[in-house]
């Protein structure tokens, strides 16, 4: 911007150099183009009108063609018709007035909106559907307080509830997360840090395992940690080692989720790392940082909120999936608390095995224990909203001002030092503030 | 003629060589390297456990198979008849049938997000696509299996009542043509259908795809958007004629991303199907399968070898979606490269 500006310079004649200036010629007389610039498309001043028109005598052939004309029927038929043939009142009414590619421009911009509201009305619709059905068994407070250890099938929705569903969820996605975090951001570090040819590698491997089909992952855990591990276990472990090979269980619920989003928390959080800027990484080392210290102090840091959002998305896909955990969790019908010991369910499991039942309440249970994780999701996913979602380097304003802060208060140390060394000027030259190493 | 003189090397001094730079490394950098790379190498070895396990159980059962293992439309492991035709055919269906729903859906959104819509209301709408790439599988199988195939079906029938000529349309029960006009007919022949099955996946992979797409939408370059307008173009000019063709890439990684994804989708697909173990080609028609939805419907009642080829049939998902995949991934990764422009 300051180049544009003209720069006042004192000229020692003033009248010497005009100032300088931008003229606008005047349009001739006879010119027919207008002073506002051209609209491009889109639904500027006056172009309502076409659209309300278009879509009154959408309406009125509609009604008329299903109620009078044939006899069609259908909800979905009757949208469909309905848009189809507002399209076409529409481009005939702009057609009028305008020339081929502002038809086109104007149809388009009607046309392409259209298709984001079909999106975000099938993403209303789903979860708006769940959500209203689930209501029937959620409004009852048993059902997020009690099992369903003696509720059965026929019970009403005043018995039983998915508390063990809930809490079976609950311990999975945790143990699932005490694995994949260490280890997914290790890696991570280790890909962005490291490059060459190992880390190319493991790289290729990592992306590879992201195409595992969740199935395929229960799949795995099913055969090697419940049947081949179990029975070998059972053979061979003395007495108090058997709890490492529990069967069908919680933690082996968690292994199948572990493997199935470690390759997706490693991806995620190595895009988040490598944008980290590399001038901030040089300003480390050129300040005499180790590498350890550049990684903990500067890149981690900075990539944090990515590194937040990375994780957390990967949980809210881990907590919904359902096809891992249908193969190794078992199903049970009480709380279990433990997960190295017996079926412990969990609430997509709940939700897939009730609504396979005949009787409504079964359905209108898993109805509700299926509104009850998309709320656990939605949950997940504004938390991770709020806590990430910046690219990094971009601050937040409490960040901001948290930083200020600091740089106030390291500036006022400088000063205090440098007035300190003043008064004594023949100490010895102070050492760093810190007693750490300096290497590189 | 201008030459350049390079002054001699004194005698009694060795030829030029580029100084030698070195740093020491810490102990506490030791460990930090030793650590870094045991996680990686760790991450390594599980994967390649998966992978490795995978393999060897699933040979074995491929040896026992041969090469009807691709043949055999039926899956009856323990009397060594089974093969993957079928449930390889079912699966491709059902994603293909997702991809044709999802990719006017995805590349409308994508544009609309990234073109159309207000400045301040981007960054909901693109938060409202990731949460609807978040909300479980098993959330949309409950809305596949209870609304949404109960209104389909008047569509499948509208769809064969019409376009019956097309083979894929149409609908056949007991051997005969079923006639989509009598008013007699049952509608069950039109339930828990591929097409249902791909519908309730379209809208799972939507959302993948739309974040990939209006990515690369909104890296076209500003230079040739402003150049676009100053030609004359109006705004679908503009997009036409510089977001589309700088974002083709990303338009058909992004599409092969969904379509990875659409794959391997079991729960949504298992709750709405009626698994079938011959080829069916009549997308309109009840009875459908997807390897991922036998793995699912058959591990608990499989012997040993059952197991073994349940795993042949997740490895030949496996490498299909890896396939899928990696060539998406190549696709995006260029179309990045080459979407930077001066601008």
């Amino acid at each position: 911007m300051a180049g544009l500006t003209p720069v006042e310079t004192a000229a020692p004649d003033d009248e010497a150099v005009p100032r300088p200036t931008t003229t606008i010629p005047a349009p001739p007389a006879d010119s027919d183009v207008p002073a506002r610039p051209r609209t491009i498309g889109g639904t500027g001043e006056g172009e309502a009108f076409p659209v309300l028109a278009a879509a009154a005598a959408a309406v009125g052939f509609t009604a008329l063609l299903f109620y009078q004309l044939a006899p069609l029927s259908g909800a979905l038929g009757l949208v469909v018709v309905g848009y189809l043939s507002f399209l076409v009142f529409y481009t005939v009414l702009v057609a009028y007035e305008n020339p081929g590619p502002a038809v086109r421009a104007k149809v388009a911009s009607v046309i392409v909106p259209s298709l984001g509201f079909v999106l975000l009305a099938a993403l209303i619709l789903v979860v708006g559907y769940v959500l209203v059905r689930g209501w029937e068994s959620l409004k009852h407070v048993n059902f997020v307080t009690q099992d369903m250890s003696f509720a059965g099938p026929l019970d009403p929705l005043t018995v039983g509830g998915i508390v063990h569903a809930a809490i079976g969820t609950l311990e999975q996605i945790a143990i699932c997360l005490a694995i994949t975090i260490p280890a997914g951001i290790i890696c991570a570090v280790f890909l962005s840090e490291f490059p060459g040819t190992f880390s190319r590698f493991v790289r290729t491997i990592v992306e590879a395992m992201t195409a595992l089909p969740s199935i395929v992952a229960g799949l795995f855990v099913y055969l090697s940690f419940i049947l081949i591990w179990g029975h070998w276990a059972e053979a061979h472990l003395p007495e108090r080692w058997q709890w490492l090979a529990p069967g069908k269980s919680g933690f082996a619920a968690s292994l199948a989720l572990s493997i199935m989003t470690l390759p997706i928390i490693v991806r995620a959080a190595d895009v988040v790392l490598r944008l980290v800027p590399g001038h901030l990484r040089e300003a480390s080392y050129a300040l005499g940082a180790s590498h350890w210290r550049t990684v903990w102090r500067v890149v981690l840091p900075t990539a944090r909120s990515g590194l937040a959002t990375a994780v957390i998305l990967g949980t809210a896909r881990g907590i919904g999936e359902t096809s891992p955990v249908l193969l190794t969790a078992g199903f049970a019908t009480s709380v279990n608390l433990n997960p190295f010991s017996g079926p412990q369910v969990s609430l997509p499991l709940f939700t897939f095995d009730s609504v396979k039942s005949p009787e409504p309440s079964m359905v209108a249970r898993g109805f509700g224990a299926g509104a009850a994780l998309m709320l656990l999701v939605l949950l997940l996913f504004v938390l991770a909203r709020v806590l990430g979602g910046r690219g990094p380097g971009n601050l937040s304003k409490r960040q901001l001002r948290r930083r200020m802060v600091a740089s106030y208060r390291d500036a006022r140390r400088f000063a205090e030092r440098s007035r300190s060394r003043a008064v004594v000027p023949d100490s010895a030259p102070v050492p760093g503030g810190d007693s750490e190493e300096r290497h590189v | 003629m201008l030459t350049t003189t390079i002054p001699g090397v004194p005698a009694g001094e060795s030829a030029d060589a580029p100084r030698r730079i070195s740093a020491r490394i810490g102990p506490s950098d030791h460990a930090f390297r030793l650590v870094a790379r045991a996680g990686g190498a760790a991450v390594l070895v599980i994967m390649l456990l998966v992978g490795g396990f995978l393999l060897v159980r699933g040979w074995a059962a491929l040896q026992v198979a041969g090469w009807s293992f691709f043949t055999t439309e039926a899956w009856d492991p323990d009397s060594n008849n089974f093969g993957v035709a079928a449930l390889l055919v079912g699966t491709v269906l059902i994603a293909v049938v997702a991809v044709a729903f999802a990719v006017p859906l995805a590349t409308g959104t994508a544009l609309y997000i990234s073109e159309y819509a207000p400045r301040r209301l981007q960054r909901t709408l693109v938060s409202l696509v990731d949460l609807m790439a978040a909300v479980p599988s098993v959330v949309y199988g409950l809305f596949g299996a209870y609304l949404l195939s109960g209104k389909v079906i008047y569509l499948s029938k509208w769809l064969s009542t019409w376009l019956g000529w097309i083979p894929i349309f149409r609908v056949v029960e007991g051997g005969q043509p079923v006639d989509p006009r009598d008013p007699l007919a049952t509608m069950s022949v039109y339930s828990s259908s591929t097409f249902i099955a791909g519908l309730v996946v379209a809208m799972m992979v939507t959302p993948i795809m739309c974040s990939v797409m209006r990515e690369v939408f909104s890296q076209a370059p500003v230079g040739e958007r402003e150049g676009a307008y100053a030609l004359g173009a109006t705004k679908w000019g503009m997009i036409r004629t510089v977001v589309l063709p700088f974002g083709r890439g990303g338009m058909i990684g992004g599409t092969m991303l969904g379509l990875g994804r659409a794959l391997g989708e079991t729960i949504a697909v298992y709750m709405i199907i009626t698994p079938i173990f011959e080829i069916n080609w009549r997308v309109l028609q009840n009875g459908a399968i997807s390897v991922s939805a036998l793995i699912a419907q058959r591990y608990s009642e499989s012997s040993d070898f059952g197991l073994s080829a349940l795993m042949a049939a997740g490895l030949a998902l496996f490498l299909m979606t890896l396939v899928v995949n990696f060539i998406a991934s190549a696709i995006i990764a260029r179309s990045r490269s080459g979407a930077e422009s001066e601008a």
